[in-house]
C-alpha cells in the first residue's frame, strides 16, 4: 500500500483547496455574478433574442458548471497520479 | 388508435420494462441493497443520479413555474445544476472515500456520537419526506390526467405503484431502472420541445429557438413574449425578478447548498468504485440533466406563448367557450384546471387583473402534460410525455424512499438500538420503513404546500440547513466538535422548520400557520422556499462557536478527516508519532 508522509499530504490538500476555490470563484462569477447582479447591465447586451443577463440565468451558467467539473476532475486525476494516491487501479 | 388507448399502451411498456429490470437486478445483499455492490460505471452511475435527480419537480412542474416567473423561475434552473459543482469539489469524492452506506453513518463516525448519528437522521427523514410530498403531488398530476380521474384518486393509485416498485428493487434494481428511466424521460423532454421549436421558429434545438426570430417575421420570440405577456397586464418576462434581488440570491444558494445536502443524491456516488470515478461521475450527472435543464426553459417562454395564443387568439378576441379545444375539457375533469364566465359573454377572458380574470382555477402543474396538446402534436408524442413524467416521479420516489429506509434500519436499528439483527431482518425493516414512508407523505401529499417544485424547494432548504454544514465542517475542519455539530443541526433545521410552518402551516397543514403566506410578514422579504440559506448560516454559526467551548475531538478523529481528504487507501505516514 502507498504511503505519503504527513507534510505530502498538507501540500495535496493545500494544492486541492487552492484549485477549488479559483473554481469556486468561477461558479460564484457565472451564476450570483452575471445572472443575478449584473443582470441589469448585462441585459443592456444582447445576443440573437437573447439578453446577456436572462441568458446567463437560464443557459450560460449551466454550461459553465458542467466544464468546472471535469476541469476539476481531470486536474484533480494529475494530481492524485502525481502524490501516488490515486485509487483508480 | 386514440389518445387514451396510446398512452395505456407507452405507459404499459415502459413500466414493464422499469419492472423487468427491476426483477432481472433485484438485492440479494445488503449491500446489493444500499449501494448496489459499489461498482457501477462513472456515466451509468451519472445517467443514474441524473434520473434520480430529476424528479417530478424538474420534469412536471418546473417548466410550468418558469413559464409564470419568467426571468424569476431561473433560481431553479440556476440553484438545480449549479449544487452539483459543490456536490463534485466539496462533498462527493470525500464521502466516496469514508466508503460506508449512508451519510448519517458518517456524520456519526465523524463527530464520534450516536446522538449526532441519530439527528442527522431526523433531518434526514424531516427532508426526504417533504421532497417525496412534492413527487406525490406530481405523481397525483400526472395519473389524474393519465386515468382521466380528479386529482385525489390519481394520487392513491401512484401511491400503490411507487410502493410496490420501490420495495422490491433497493439500490441495484434501482440503478438499473433508473437508466431506462433517464433514456425514456429524457426523450419525452425533448422531442416535443424540438417539434414545438419548430413550429415556432423553425430552429429545431429549442436552446437555439428561444433566441431565434419566430417563423415568417423577424419579431424575436423573446421580444413577441414580453409583449404579449405586458398586454395582458402581466409583468415583462424577460426581466421578472422574483420578488428582490436578494431573495433570488438567496433562494439560488439554497437549492444549491440543499443539493450538495440531500442524503439521496450523496448515496449515489458510493455506488461508483473509485474517488475520481465519484468527481467525473457528478460531471456525467450534470450533463445529462443540462439536456433537460437548458430545454425547460426554451418549453416554458413557448409554452407561455402557445397558451396566450390559445386563450387569446386575436389581440382582444378571447377563446370562445364553446370552441375550447380538447386538451382543455380533459384537463377540467381532473379540477386542476377551470374557468367561470364572470361576464356572460360565452369566452374566456384572460388577465392578470383578478377581478376581471376568468381563468379562475389554473394549476401551473399541469403545464408541461398539457404543453404538446396545447401545440397539437401527434398524440404518440403526448403519450409518451405521460410516461416520461411517471418516470421522473417514480425514479425519485423510489431513490429517495431508499435514502429514508437506509437511514431507519442500517442508521437507528442496526447502528444505534439493536445492533444485533441478522442481514434479513434489516431488510425487512427497510422495505417495511418504506411502505410506511410512502403512506405518510401520500397523506400529506393530498394538501401539498405548494407547486411540485415549490414544495421540493422546500425539502432542499431543510437539507441546506441541516446536513450540509454538518458535511462541510466534518470535511474541512478538524476541529468542529460533537457538541458544535449536533447543536448546529439542531438549530439550523430548526429555525428553517420554524419559518416555513410558520408561513405554510404546521407540517404543511392547511390553516395551522400563524404568519400567513405572504409577504409583507418575510424575513427581510425572503420567501420560506428560499430560506434553508438563513438556517445554514445559524447552523455553522451555532457549530462553531459551541465547539470553542467543548473538548476538541479525539486523535482518531482527526485521523479520520486526514484519511478521507486523499483518495487511495494510502496511509498518512506518521514519521514523527511513530
Amino acid at each position: 500500500m502507498a504511503q505519503i508522509t504527513q507534510e505530502q499530504a498538507k501540500v495535496y490538500w493545500r494544492r486541492n483547496l487552492a484549485l477549488m476555490i479559483k473554481l469556486l470563484v468561477v461558479w460564484f462569477a457565472v451564476s450570483f455574478g452575471c445572472g443575478i447582479l449584473l443582470f441589469d447591465v448585462l441585459n443592456q447586451i444582447q445576443i440573437g433574442g437573447y439578453k446577456l443577463g436572462f441568458w446567463f440565468a437560464q443557459q450560460g451558467s449551466l454550461y459553465v458548471f458542467i466544464v468546472l467539473i471535469f476541469y476539476y476532475a481531470r486536474k484533480m486525476a494529475a494530481l492524485d497520479r502525481e502524490f501516488n494516491v490515486d485509487d483508480n487501479g | 388508435m386514440d389518445l387514451q388507448t396510446l398512452t395505456y399502451v407507452i405507459v404499459g411498456l415502459t413500466f414493464s420494462l422499469y419492472i423487468g429490470i427491476a426483477f432481472w437486478a433485484r438485492a440479494g445483499s445488503t449491500k446489493e441493497f444500499y449501494v448496489a455492490g459499489g461498482d457501477i460505471n462513472p456515466i451509468h452511475n451519472g445517467m443514474a443520479t441524473a434520473a434520480d435527480w430529476m424528479s417530478a419537480a424538474s420534469f412536471i412542474s418546473m417548466a410550468g413555474l418558469i413559464a409564470f416567473m419568467g426571468y424569476g423561475g431561473s433560481v431553479f434552473l440556476m440553484g438545480w445544476t449549479g449544487g452539483y459543482v459543490i456536490l463534485a469539489l466539496l462533498v462527493a469524492p470525500y464521502l466516496r472515500k469514508y466508503g460506508k452506506f449512508t451519510v448519517p453513518e458518517f456524520i456519526g463516525d465523524r463527530y464520534y456520537s450516536h446522538a449526532a448519528r441519530a439527528v442527522a437522521v431526523l433531518c434526514l427523514i424531516i427532508c426526504s419526506v417533504t421532497y417525496v410530498i412534492g413527487q406525490m403531488k406530481g405523481v397525483g398530476v400526472a395519473f389524474s390526467r393519465f386515468l382521466q380521474v380528479d386529482y385525489d384518486t390519481g394520487l392513491y393509485v401512484g401511491m400503490i405503484i411507487v410502493l410496490f416498485y420501490a420495495v422490491l428493487g433497493g439500490m441495484k434494481g434501482i440503478t438499473y431502472t433508473q437508466i431506462a428511466q433517464y433514456c425514456v424521460l429524457i426523450m419525452a423532454y425533448t422531442i416535443p420541445a424540438i417539434f414545438i421549436s419548430l413550429q415556432l421558429t423553425g430552429n429545431p434545438i429549442p436552446q437555439l429557438g428561444l433566441g431565434s426570430t419566430l417563423v415568417g417575421s423577424d419579431v424575436y420570440l423573446l421580444d413577441r413574449l414580453d409583449q404579449v405577456v405586458t398586454d395582458l397586464g402581466f409583468r415583462e418576462y424577460t426581466t421578472d425578478v422574483r420578488l428582490s434581488g436578494l431573495n433570488m440570491f438567496a433562494f439560488t444558494l439554497s437549492l444549491m447548498i440543499g443539493t450538495a445536502g440531500l442524503p439521496h443524491v450523496i448515496i449515489r456516488f458510493f455506488t461508483v468504485s473509485s474517488v475520481q470515478g465519484a468527481r467525473s461521475s457528478a460531471g456525467w450527472a450534470l450533463v445529462f440533466i443540462a439536456i433537460l435543464y437548458t430545454t425547460a426553459p426554451a418549453v416554458a417562454g413557448m409554452a407561455r406563448l402557445n397558451f396566450i395564443q390559445t386563450l387569446e387568439p386575436e389581440p382582444g378576441q378571447y377563446l370562445r367557450i364553446d370552441e375550447r379545444p380538447q386538451w382543455f375539457r380533459n384537463w377540467e375533469k381532473t379540477g386542476l384546471l377551470g374557468f367561470e364566465d364572470k361576464n356572460n359573454d360565452g369566452r374566456i377572458q384572460y388577465s392578470a387583473d383578478a377581478e376581471r380574470n376568468e381563468m379562475t382555477t389554473f394549476d401551473q402543474d399541469i403545464m408541461v402534460l398539457a404543453n404538446p396538446e396545447i401545440a397539437g402534436l401527434p398524440n404518440w408524442v403526448i403519450a409518451l410525455v405521460a410516461a416520461g413524467g411517471l418516470a421522473a416521479a417514480l425514479s425519485t420516489a423510489a431513490g429517495l424512499l431508499l435514502a429514508i429506509s437506509s437511514a431507519i434500519s442500517h442508521d437507528l436499528l442496526k447502528g444505534i438500538f439493536t445492533p444485533g439483527i441478522t442481514e434479513k431482518q434489516e431488510l425487512l425493516a427497510s422495505r417495511v420503513t418504506m411502505a410506511l414512508a410512502v403512506l405518510g407523505a401520500g397523506y400529506l401529499g393530498l394538501h401539498p404546500p405548494g407547486f411540485a417544485a415549490g414544495t421540493v424547494a422546500l425539502a432542499f432548504g431543510l437539507a441546506a440547513s441541516s446536513i450540509f454544514p454538518a458535511l462541510m465542517m466534518g470535511i474541512f475542519s478538524k476541529s468542529v466538535t460533537r457538541e458544535g455539530a449536533v447543536a448546529g443541526m439542531i438549530c439550523g433545521i430548526g429555525v428553517t422548520l420554524f419559518y416555513v410552518f410558520q408561513h405554510k402551516g404546521i407540517m404543511f397543514i392547511p390553516g395551522t400557520d400563524f404568519l400567513g403566506d405572504t409577504a409583507a410578514n418575510w424575513f427581510l422579504g425572503i420567501e420560506p422556499n428560499a430560506f434553508g440559506v438563513v438556517g445554514a448560516l445559524v447552523n455553522f454559526i451555532v457549530a462553531l462557536a459551541v465547539s470553542r467551548v467543548s473538548a476538541p475531538p479525539p486523535l482518531h478523529v482527526q485521523e479520520l478527516v486526514e484519511s478521507i481528504r486523499i483518495p487511495s487507501g494510502a496511509t498518512i505516514h506518521y514519521e514523527d508519532k511513530t
